[in-house]
C-alpha cells in the first residue's frame, strides 16, 4: 500500500514508501492533527500567535477582565483595610465564600496536571494539544485560589509565620497537626511542581521562538527568548535527560495531584462537623476537582481554539475525548452525592440524616439543586457522541459544570454550618458586594492572566505536537 | 552580516561540519553509522526527542533518576526532622495528652515534601547535567543550524573528536544521506 499523507510538497520525509504497517495503523485511528501540517507548519502557526501584533480584539477583551481583576483587587485592599468583617461570613457560617472560592479554583486547576501527567504516562497522545494551555491554567486557576487563604487571614503581613514554620519572636511554631496547615504544603508543592513542569516543557518552544528571533535579526526579542530558554540546544543528549526529567516529573505528579485536593478535603473531613465528617471525601473531592477542571479547559479551548485559528490542532476528537472525561467524572461525582445520602441514612446518627434532609429541603435547597441539576442531569447529554461533538452544546455545559461545581463547595461548606446543633443557633449566610466582588475579581485575574498567555506564550506545545504528527518518527524496529 | 554576528566574530571559535538531514529514518541511520564508525563527539539536534535515537548513539542511560531519588529521600528527611524537632525538642507543647510527635499526622507533609524536592531534583539536575542555562548552542550562528528547532535534523561532528578530518566526515555524511554538509565555524563562549 502506497501512502500518500502528503499534502503539502514540502512535507518531506514521504520520499521513502516503506513502513506501511505504521502508517495504516495511523489511519485506522482518527487523526490528532487534521490536513496533515509539515513540521514548519507547526512552527509558523504557532509562533505567529506570539510574534504577530496582539488584535484588537484582544485588546478589547484584556481590557474588559482587566478592569474585573482591577475592582476585585480593589476589593481586596478594602478587605484588607477595613478587615475581614466586610464579608458576608457570620456565627454560625464562619466558614463562606472565602473557602468556597478556593476550593474552586484549586479544583479547577486539577485537570491541567490530569493531562499533563496521567495522560502522559497512559500514552494518550491526544493531550499534546491541550496540555500547554491546561498547565497554564492550573497555574493561574492555583494563583486565584491563593489569594483566598492569605486575604482570610485579615493580616496577610503578619500571616507569614501562620503560614509557615519560620522562627519569629514568640518562638512558637505553625500547628503541624493542622489540615490547614497541610494545605499550605499541598496548595506550595502544587504550585511550585506544575510550574517547574510547565517550563520544562517550554524550554523547547522558546529555543524555537529564539531561533526564529536570531533568523529575523530581532535583538530584543533573541535577548528575551535567550534568556528564557535557558540556552534549549535540541541536542539528543540533552533530549535524553530532558525526557527523563520529564517522566519523573509526570510520575510524581500524578500521586500529588491526587493529594491535593485529599487534602484540601482534610479540611472539612478532619473536623467533627456533620455533614463534613465523611470518609468519602477525598475521593469524592477529587473527581470533582477533575470534573471541574476539565470543564473550565473546554470553556477556555473552545474560544482559544477559534480565536486563534488552532482548529487543525484541537480536533473534535480532542472535544470528544474530554467531553468523555468530563461524563466519567461527573458520574462519579454524582455517585458520591447519592452515596452520602445512603451513608447519612445508615449511620442512624440523627445530626447526619439531618444535615442531608436540610440539604435537598432546608433553605439551601435552591443551591443544592443547582449543582444536582447542572452536574449531575446536564451532563447525560454527552452519552450521544453527536452532543459530545457539538462545539456550541460543549461550551454551554461547560458553563453549566462550572456554576455547578461552584455551587457544590457552597453546598457542603454553607449548609453543613447554617444548622448547628442546637435550633437557638441557628443562621443564613448572604454574601456582600465585598464578597461578590473578590469572587468576581479573581475571574478577572485569571482570565487576564490567560489572555496574555495566549499571546505571548506558545499555546500549544510545538515541539509535542510534531512529534505525534504522522510519521515523524522513524519506522525502524517499531513493527 | 548583521551586528550580532560581528560580535560572535570575535569570539574563540573552532570548526566543526554539521549536516542535514530532513527524513527521521535517515538521521537515526546516520546517527548509528556515526556511533558505530567511533565517532564519539557528534550529536543530533532535532525539534523533538526522536525514538530510537538514544540507542542508535549509544547514549548510556543518565544518573538523573538517582539524583531525583536522592532529593526526594532529602525532602522526606527534611519534613519528618522538622515536625519532630518543632513540637517534640524545641517547643513541646502537651495537647490533649498526646503524643508530642507521631507518625500519622505528619505524613501529609512529609509527603508533600518528598514531591517538591523530587521535582526540584529532577529539573535542576537536568539542566545542570545537559550545562544549561547557557547562552546558546555553539553552531548557533550557522543560519543552517537553526532549522534544528524548526523543521530538520541536523547532525554535528565537532572537529576535536579524533576521527575527525573535514574531508573525509564531509564524505561520510555525504554517503548517509546528508541533505547538506556545511563546515561550520564554532563560537564557543
Amino acid at each position: 500500500m502506497k501512502r500518500t499523507v502528503d499534502a503539502s510538497p514540502q512535507h518531506h520525509w514521504s520520499t521513502e514508501g516503506g513502513g506501511s504497517l505504521a502508517a495504516r495503523s495511523d489511519d485506522l485511528r482518527e487523526a490528532l492533527v487534521v490536513g496533515q501540517p509539515s513540521l514548519n507548519d507547526v512552527t509558523e502557526t504557532v509562533s505567529a500567535i506570539v510574534e504577530r501584533k496582539p488584535t484588537k480584539a484582544w485588546y478589547v477583551t484584556i481590557s474588559i477582565t482587566g478592569v474585573v481583576a482591577a475592582w476585585g483587587i480593589f476589593a481586596i485592599l478594602y478587605t484588607t483595610l477595613t478587615g475581614i468583617g466586610v464579608w458576608g461570613n457570620n456565627q454560625p457560617v464562619g466558614w463562606a465564600w472565602d473557602i468556597t472560592n478556593f476550593v474552586f479554583w484549586i479544583g479547577i486547576g486539577h485537570a491541567g496536571t490530569l493531562i499533563s501527567a496521567i495522560l502522559f504516562l497512559f500514552r494518550q497522545r491526544w493531550r499534546t494539544a491541550i496540555n500547554r494551555s491546561a498547565e497554564a491554567m492550573t497555574l493561574f486557576a492555583v494563583i486565584c485560589a491563593l489569594i483566598f487563604p492569605i486575604i482570610h487571614t485579615g493580616r496577610p503581613w503578619v500571616a507569614v509565620y501562620w503560614l509557615l514554620p519560620l522562627p519569629n519572636q514568640m518562638q512558637m511554631w505553625v500547628n503541624f497537626r493542622s489540615p490547614l496547615l497541610w494545605d499550605v504544603f499541598a496548595v506550595g508543592t502544587y504550585f511550585a511542581v506544575s510550574l517547574i513542569f510547565w517550563y520544562i516543557g517550554l524550554m523547547p518552544d522558546l529555543a524555537t521562538l529564539r531561533n526564529r528571533a536570531y533568523k529575523a535579526g530581532n535583538k530584543l526579542a533573541n535577548t528575551i527568548f535567550t534568556l528564557v530558554s535557558l540556552g534549549w540546544t535540541g541536542a539528543n543528549r540533552h533530549w535524553h535527560r530532558y525526557e527523563k526529567a520529564y517522566l519523573i516529573l509526570a510520575g510524581i505528579s500524578t500521586p500529588l495531584v491526587l493529594s491535593v485536593h485529599t487534602i484540601v478535603s482534610f479540611d472539612f473531613a478532619v473536623s467533627v462537623i456533620p455533614g463534613w465528617h465523611t470518609t468519602i471525601f477525598p475521593p469524592y473531592f477529587v473527581a470533582g476537582a477533575i470534573f471541574s477542571g476539565f470543564a473550565m479547559v473546554l470553556t477556555l479551548m473552545i474560544l482559544a481554539r477559534s480565536l486563534l485559528r488552532l482548529e487543525q490542532y484541537i480536533t473534535l476528537k480532542h472535544v470528544d475525548n474530554m467531553n468523555k472525561i468530563l461524563m466519567a467524572t461527573g458520574l462519579m461525582v454524582g455517585y458520591a452525592y447519592g452515596v452520602e445520602y445512603f451513608i447519612a441514612w445508615y449511620s442512624g446518627n440523627p445530626y447526619e440524616r439531618f444535615v442531608f434532609i436540610n440539604r435537598a429541603l432546608g433553605p439551601y435547597s435552591w443551591a443544592y439543586w443547582t449543582m444536582v441539576i447542572c452536574n449531575v442531569i446536564i451532563p447525560q447529554v454527552f452519552w450521544s457522541k453527536r452532543m459530545r461533538r457539538n462545539l456550541a452544546v460543549t461550551w454551554v455545559i461547560s458553563i453549566f459544570v462550572n456554576i455547578g461545581m461552584w455551587f457544590e463547595r457552597f453546598v457542603i461548606i454553607a449548609t453543613s454550618l447554617h444548622r448547628d446543633f442546637l435550633p437557638s443557633s441557628w443562621g443564613y449566610f448572604t454574601p456582600t458586594w465585598v464578597d461578590v466582588s473578590i469572587f468576581a475579581g479573581t475571574v478577572g485575574i485569571f482570565l487576564t492572566l490567560f489572555l496574555l498567555f495566549a499571546k505571548f506564550i506558545p499555546v500549544l506545545a510545538i515541539s509535542e505536537v510534531k512529534a505525534i504528527l504522522p510519521g515523524a518518527q522513524p519506522k525502524h524496529g517499531h513493527n | 552580516m548583521d551586528t550580532i554576528e560581528m560580535e560572535y566574530r570575535k569570539m574563540k571559535s573552532s570548526e566543526g561540519i554539521i549536516g542535514i538531514f530532513l527524513h527521521p529514518d535517515a538521521v537515526l541511520n546516520a546517527a548509528g553509522e556515526l556511533h558505530r564508525a567511533g565517532y564519539g563527539k557528534f550529536d543530533v539536534h532535532t525539534p523533538y526527542p526522536l525514538h530510537g535515537l538514544d540507542e542508535a548513539m549509544g547514549i548510556k542511560r543518565t544518573v538523573l533518576p538517582w539524583i531525583a531519588l536522592a532529593a526526594g529521600l532529602v525532602g522526606a528527611a527534611m519534613a519528618l526532622t522538622l515536625q519532630w524537632w518543632t513540637a517534640a525538642v524545641d517547643y513541646p507543647l502537651v495537647i490533649g495528652g498526646k503524643p508530642l510527635f507521631a507518625l500519622e499526622p505528619s505524613i501529609p507533609i512529609t509527603f508533600e515534601l518528598t514531591i517538591l524536592l523530587t521535582a526540584l531534583g529532577a529539573a535542576v539536575g537536568m539542566l545542570a547535567l545537559n550545562g544549561l542555562p547557557r547562552w546558546h548552542s555553539k553552531w548557533q550562528h550557522d543560519p543552517h543550524f537553526l532549522r534544528s528547532t524548526d523543521d530538520a535534523f541536523v547532525v554535528t561532528i565537532d572537529a576535536d573528536d579524533p576521527l575527525y578530518d573535514a574531508e573525509r566526515t564531509t564524505e561520510f555524511l555525504r554517503s548517509l544521506g546528508a541533505e547538506q554538509i556545511r563546515t561550520v565555524m564554532c563560537h564557543e563562549e
